[in-house]
């Protein structure tokens, strides 16, 4: 999707240097992804896998120009200066595979984004991966199973689970379908990305015909992707599960974001608004390759 | 959890500058009589547990000398209330209440606020989600420019408090903001906010969780599982915790759950999931199989053998469990190797000690034929019931279930004859 990610997007990954960093960005640049530079404080002048290494983000501007992405890989206690730093490098969208965020820098960075016109995926958010183009982060795994199993297709896909954002593109495969652009909106208690803003991306994407969406309990992004339905501001085919319907209230399913509070968030709720907008609910993902090939005979769906 | 108890709450209340009842915290009888004596009036003796309503359970008695204080305190201490275990009461000087306020902040993660709300009501001493709306007070905080203390007014204002007191309660009301932000909290209240009828203004009680990413900067609070639950944490939960916090890369999650099931339960399934959302997908599969899961497991993101060789050991502890299952319900990003070896150390460790034992290993994704292959080698030695699966079943909760309990029915048989 060309608003997300093309061919000749400029890309800084910061903290490079780090265990995950180097190790991703390598899986980046092997897909396809133009990664220009990465940032680590202190290691200017090393090289990552041939991409150059500068000490602060504003170093790598004055030797690259502008950079369309910055791709943070930075402990959770250290995201906030790391995205201030982006931001006022005049970076217009960050995605932030980085989990255990203090809640009050989020809040910080997201306000701080919105200042600045930016787009924040995550925190948590391992990524987006748009198929024979490339990936931000690290969705699709390694070269060897991204290419295998992230086919190009029609089918957007959108996940509140990481595992989840790796698996619908596998199975949509397997039922002989392709994916358009694949994208993990993040597990921390408050995104810079939720359904809502996502959406009508896809909803401007030629590429894409139908949805495929991994929802949770707890927050309130299956409740919007509603609302923007009803308004007629999505009109593509929607198909959802939303997990957790047996989870208790007030415990915390090891995503910050899965918590059912206050009466609010429950699965079924989520499931009766969905239903309302006329989305497709299914009780097992599943059903979701039937589903899609469903839409492909009422002439919803391209195969290739 | 990172939720606090009241008086730990109102200590940090008291950094901020704002007044609370004069009291202090007794763990025994004779401490409770000591600061009712040092108070020299009539006392209120609160129970010191994470629960709400503890007024209604009992959990809040009144004492008008210093040997009153010191038998309530006795048949206080040791009780159980709602759940909890009275390890501590708070004893405080007894106020003359005119008037109860609300105040209270949240986060709002909606895509339209995603910023702290500071709630304010007249109607306090009951749960905020019974107060009628237009009786609230409500203001969504722009942290770049931060809450300021006229910000408060404005709040005191709108509900209509009366200039007496109005900028008393409005620095109550901005010392709860700067303890939310400062000790990064997703959750604080004031309920009640008193108002004496000499004309004090003091947070009679409190309501603090702190956000579990955030009990890292704060190791002054003595959180020793930075984990939101319903309930206390248990000797394992707080084994996990200490797991996790020993080694940030990747998540060991678990926590010990009231999992029941609706008519007839065949057994019960240490689980072991993996990535939240395919972790869920798989406690949906056995429980709609009749088969009950005390804790939920979970090891995502990427995390070395290690670590989920601990975690998969903490499942095997729970006591009375009569099968293993690693929920791989995922097609992962990670490279599962790592998977595939913390979990053959764990299983070669436990299943010599349970002949016959059920497990089921799913495992998809990155590296999967090799991580399979290891699965395979590594356990085809042992005296158990072992059912390997890769990708072409990564969304078959329920057949797999099936197999689970089949597995189960087959042991337990077993066993007893």
């Amino acid at each position: 999707m060309a608003i997300l990610l093309t061919k000749t997007t400029k890309v800084v990954v910061q903290g490079i240097t780090g265990r995950e960093g180097s190790m991703r960005a390598k899986f980046m640049r092997r897909l396809g992804t133009n990664v220009v530079a990465g940032v680590t404080p202190g290691r200017g002048g090393e090289e990552v896998d041939g991409i150059p290494v500068y000490n602060t983000v504003k170093d790598a501007v004055k030797n690259h120009g502008l950079f369309d992405v910055s791709v943070t890989f930075i402990p959770g206690t250290g995201l906030k200066d790391a995205v201030f730093e982006a931001l006022d490098a005049d970076i217009k969208w960050i995605v932030m595979p980085v989990e255990r965020v203090p809640l009050y820098d989020i809040l910080e960075m997201v306000a701080y984004g919105k200042q600045k016109g930016a787009m924040l995926l995550g925190p948590g958010s391992i990524g987006v991966n748009t198929p024979g183009i490339g990936a931000l982060g690290w969705l699709g795994g390694s070269v060897e199973f991204a290419n295998k199993h992230f086919v190009p297709g029609h089918v957007g896909v959108i996940s509140r689970s990481g595992g989840q954002s790796g698996t619908l593109p596998y199975v949509i495969a397997q039922a002989g379908f392709g994916v358009s652009t694949v994208l993990h909106v993040g597990t921390e208690p408050v995104t810079g990305m939720s359904f809502s803003d996502v959406l009508p991306l896809f909803q401007d994407d030629p590429d894409t015909d139908a949805m495929a969406i991994f929802g949770e309990m707890g927050g309130s992004h299956e409740e919007e992707a509603a609302e923007l339905v009803k308004s007629g501001k999505f009109t593509k085919p929607i198909i959802i599960y939303v997990s957790g319907a047996w989870a208790p209230a007030g415990m915390k399913f090891s995503h910050a974001s899965a918590i059912v509070e206050r009466g609010s968030g429950s699965t079924q709720d989520k499931i009766t608004r969905l239903r309302e907008a006329g989305i497709i609910v299914v009780d097992n993902p599943n059903e979701i390759p039937e589903r899609l090939k469903e839409l492909k005979k009422q002439g919803k769906l391209r195969v290739k | 959890m990172a939720r606090l108890q009241e008086h730990e709450g109102k200590a940090l209340f008291k950094i901020a500058k704002m007044p609370i009842p004069q009291g202090a915290v007794a763990k025994t009888p004779a401490e409770a009589r000591q600061i009712a004596e040092k108070i020299g009036k009539p006392v209120v003796i609160k129970v010191q547990i994470w629960a709400g309503g503890r007024g209604k359970a009992g959990g809040v008695k009144f004492a008008d000398t210093p040997e009153e204080a010191e038998k309530i305190a006795a048949t206080l201490l040791g009780a159980t209330i709602k759940g909890l275990l009275v390890e501590a009461v708070l004893v405080e000087e007894k106020l003359d209440i005119a008037k109860e306020y609300y105040a209270g902040i949240i986060v709002n993660a909606q895509a339209t606020a995603r910023c702290p709300v500071v709630m304010f009501s007249t109607e306090g001493g009951m749960d905020i989600e019974s107060v009628p709306a237009d009786k609230i007070a409500l203001m969504n905080v722009d942290v770049i420019r931060g809450f300021k203390i006229y910000d408060a007014l404005n709040l005191a204002n709108k509900v209509k408090v009366p200039s007496a007191h109005i900028a008393q309660v409005a620095r109550l009301i901005f010392g709860l903001y700067e303890t939310f932000k400062n000790y990064g909290a997703r959750l604080i209240e004031i309920n009640p906010m008193v108002i004496t009828k000499d004309g004090k203004v003091l947070a009679g009680d409190c309501r603090i969780s702190i956000d579990d990413s955030s009990v890292i900067r704060h190791p002054e609070l003595g959180i020793k599982v930075a984990r939101e639950s319903g309930t206390s944490p248990t000797e394992l939960d707080k084994i996990a915790w200490w797991v996790e916090e020993k080694d940030l890369r990747g998540t060991c999650y678990f926590a010990e759950m009231n999992n029941q099931i609706n008519g007839e339960c065949f057994g019960t399934i240490g689980y072991h999931g993996m990535g939240g959302g395919g972790a869920m997908l798989g406690v949906d599969g056995l429980n709609k199989q009749g088969l009950r899961v005390p804790d939920f497991a979970d090891t995502s993101g990427n995390p070395p053998a290690s670590k989920v060789y601990r975690a998969a050991k903490l499942v095997f502890s729970q006591p009375g469990i009569d099968g293993y299952m690693l929920g791989g319900f995922m097609a992962a990003n990670q490279e599962q190797w790592h998977h595939a070896h913390g979990v053959v150390k764990a299983l070669r460790e436990e299943l010599p000690k349970r002949p016959g034992f059920p497990v089921l290993l799913l495992l998809a994704g990155n590296k999967e034929k090799e991580s399979l292959e290891i699965l395979r080698e590594g356990t085809k030695d042992l005296n158990a019931r072992i059912r390997i699966y890769g990708g072409e079943r990564v969304y078959d909760t329920v057949g797999l279930a099936a197999e689970m309990k089949e597995m189960v029915l087959e042991y337990k048989k077993e066993r007893k004859g």
